[in-house]
């Protein structure tokens, strides 16, 4: 299963990316999971474990991370929002 | 009169905006507006330059579906938010939400409940330049009380 990952804000710039395409192990299902896996690289990576508050989303909606995922999704983790 | 949500560089004209939702409309009593402004201090420094960036396709759905859950609640005849990206400077226009509806309370109403929403729901990240160097502004616990009013 493939998808498409975005980082925005503060973690693209810590990530050095605005995002990437990834193939999921199998048993990777959730935004969680995803999440860990990003994250498990180490180095810079592993400030998508670590920031507080990360939110996330799914196909351009917010995303709880038990929200399970498909083949071709888009997939976002960003900071808290701070626009208006 | 129509329901829509814009993310654009330009500035905007208020009166223009407000003209243009209300068209040949004659059964509107109210209107209700509130603008967004730069403020050139945050958080005890000078702020001389803003840079917002934003998740193009999510920012519109979220706006979209934030004038979507104020229909859902008041009854109002027309609504219409503007919010600019890029470079904004002191004094610059951000935001503007404009509720049209046949009175006072339900315009108030939901046009202060699509700001609330706006501000914890709507993918827009602000960064500001100040004379210790450049950083991202931190989410404020206020805004997510301000939006939990509402549920």
């Amino acid at each position: 299963m493939n998808i498409k990952v975005l980082y925005f804000a503060a973690l693209r710039e810590a990530l050095g990316t605005p995002g990437e395409t990834l193939a999921l192990p199998p048993g990777c299902t959730t935004l969680a999971d995803v999440r860990a896996l990003i994250a498990a690289r180490g180095g810079d990576w592993e400030k998508l474990a670590q920031m507080k508050n990360l939110r996330a989303a799914i196909n351009q909606r917010m995303a709880e991370p038990s929200s399970t995922l498909a083949d071709g999704d888009e997939v976002a983790f960003f900071p808290p929002v701070t626009g208006g | 009169m129509s329901f829509s949500a814009c993310v654009q560089e330009a500035d905007f004209d208020i009166g223009a905006e407000i003209d243009t939702l209300l068209g040949e409309r004659g059964d509107v009593g109210a209107v209700a507006t509130f603008s967004g402004l730069v403020r050139d201090m945050n958080d005890g420094s000078g702020v001389h330059a803003m840079t917002l960036e934003h998740y193009p396709g999510m920012t519109e759905a979220a706006l979209t579906d934030i004038i979507d859950q104020a229909r859902a609640r008041w009854q109002i005849m027309g609504a219409r938010v503007v919010h600019r990206v890029g470079q904004l400077r002191p004094r610059d226009r951000i935001v503007l939400v404009i509720v049209a509806g046949a009175h006072r309370g339900e315009a108030f109403a939901a046009c202060e409940f699509i700001m609330d929403f706006l501000k914890t729901r709507a993918p827009f990240w602000k960064r500001e330049d100040t004379p210790d160097g450049s950083r991202w502004v931190d989410a404020r616990e206020s805004d997510d009380s301000a939006a939990q009013r509402w549920k």
